[in-house]
């Protein structure tokens, strides 16, 4: 998987910085920006959450937001 | 350690380089403070605790946060019944780290620590994220490594080490404007296990011989585990001020489990200070390889797991969060809120039986269930959080 993501960031890395023009402008994302729309709003409860999914559960990483290892085996 | 330390060096490299560039605009996280309870109820386990975590910023360049999180458990479980007796312990965890915008780019650095009477985590964790595409793609990567250490407690209250385990997690995101209202994100994990993986209390449990009693031995667990796993997230502002969001994830590991969950969430304000969020979340998996409920005979196998988190299992979720922001101020503060989430779990499992049945309980049960022939097993769980946000 590791060389996946390297060929990946290399396309990523070397498109990134041409004069690029998003087709959402930066002040059309006022919709976004709001706090509704935070993938991980609260990352204290989050991250107790996917504790609670980690210890209750095999499957493990990609959980998005406040991840990390912890004595919980 | 070389087919380890290659793919370290081989990430560190491209996060230098991805921090070289200056094409992007990312933000130090938000000034804030919380002060959490929170719960675990189900299955003969009560957990519950408090989490604080600050976070402070500096010149907009540096923002620096601490947690300390800790676990009070009360276990009498089907794991600690079929094989032990009830007991109590504290889990304590201390957090550090910082997030460093330097040069545009966003760098990540974390310690934690992890204190119980018989294990020990340490755990060191650095990333960066960067904007690409008029910043309309946020690409992150994440390395992280623990070193645990576990002993095993003994009733004279003494307590022998049992080994250590190493624990090292690749990770890789990338999150998408798709248009004004819609927005999605992609992540992978790879995270490679080395070293004493097992609990040292749980046994595994074979056919008794005939008129003799079921007999118990200690697991047995490989050394070394591998796993992937692919996460795909969007959400969605709805046409009135609503969002709904939506999650799936693919995991596989090198023990043979497979397993998949699907969420959805749906946020919602009422009025101008509060938020109602509603969930439903459905998680399977199916067995490890050297599962079995019950095993022909002792030393049967090279590898034996007992363990439920090994077995083939579903559970369904449902979930209510409720956040009340506060009308009145706070001198240092920007704004300040109480929040309280409710989780109900269920879990069903396929292939992991009650042997609580046939080991005790009355005479009926007794003859009821044989070994091998008991229900299988389920229970349920609620999650309560409790927390007070100040946003600074």
């Amino acid at each position: 998987m590791l060389r996946v993501i390297g060929i990946f960031l290399m396309i990523l890395a070397f498109s990134g910085c041409t004069s690029f023009k998003p087709w959402v402008k930066p002040y059309e994302r006022g919709l976004l920006a709001d706090p509704i729309m935070a993938f991980d709003r609260d990352p204290v409860a989050s991250k107790y959450l996917m504790h609670v999914y980690e210890a209750r559960e095999a499957a493990r990483g990609a959980e998005g937001g406040a991840g990390g290892g912890c004595g919980c085996g | 350690m070389a087919a380890v330390n290659r793919p370290v060096q081989y990430l560190a490299t491209l996060f230098l380089w991805l921090a070289s560039l200056h094409c992007a605009a990312l933000v130090i996280p938000e000034d804030r403070a919380d002060a959490m309870y929170h719960s675990y109820d189900g299955g003969g386990v009560t957990i519950d605790g408090p989490s604080i975590l600050v976070r402070k910023g500096f010149k907009e360049k540096v923002s620096v946060y601490a947690n300390y999180y800790q676990d009070m458990v009360s276990s009498a479980s089907i794991d600690v019944l079929t094989s032990g007796s009830k007991y109590s312990e504290e889990r304590t965890e201390y957090s550090i780290g910082a997030d460093y915008l330097v040069d545009r780019a966003l760098l990540s650095f974390g310690y934690t620590n992890s204190t119980e009477s018989d294990y020990d985590a340490k755990t060191f964790s650095f990333g960066v994220s960067q904007d690409f595409f008029g910043d309309m793609t946020t690409l992150s990567l994440g390395y992280s490594r623990g070193d645990d250490e576990v002993r095993r407690n003994n009733s004279d209250g003494s307590s022998d080490f049992v080994g250590d385990a190493q624990r090292q997690r690749y990770s890789l995101g990338l999150s998408q404007i798709l248009t004004r209202r819609w927005i999605i994100s992609f992540s992978a994990e790879t995270v490679v296990d080395d070293g004493f993986l097992r609990n040292p209390y749980r046994q595994i449990r074979y056919i008794p011989s005939i008129g003799g009693e079921v007999g118990y031995a200690p697991e047995a667990y490989p050394e070394t585990r591998n796993s992937d796993a692919f996460a795909v997230r969007t959400m969605y502002y709805l046409p009135y001020r609503a969002s709904v969001r939506f999650e799936a994830r693919a995991f596989n590991d090198s023990w043979g489990i497979k397993a998949e969950n699907y969420e959805i969430r749906y946020t919602h304000p009422i009025r101008s200070r509060m938020l109602l969020e509603i969930k439903g979340r459905r998680y399977s998996q199916n067995q490890a390889d050297f599962y079995q409920d019950l095993f022909p005979f002792e030393n049967s196998h090279e590898f034996m797991a007992r363990d439920k988190e090994l077995s083939t299992f579903s559970s369904n979720s449902f979930g209510l969060g409720l956040t009340y922001e506060f009308a009145f101020k706070l001198p240092f503060a920007k704004k300040h809120s109480a929040s309280l989430y409710w989780d109900f779990i269920q879990f069903d499992y396929e292939n992991f039986r009650n042997a609580l049945l046939s080991k005790k309980g009355s005479e009926e049960e007794i003859a009821k269930y044989r070994v091998g022939e008991e229900p299988t097993y389920a229970f349920e769980a609620n999650v309560i959080r409790i927390f007070y946000t100040v946003n600074y």
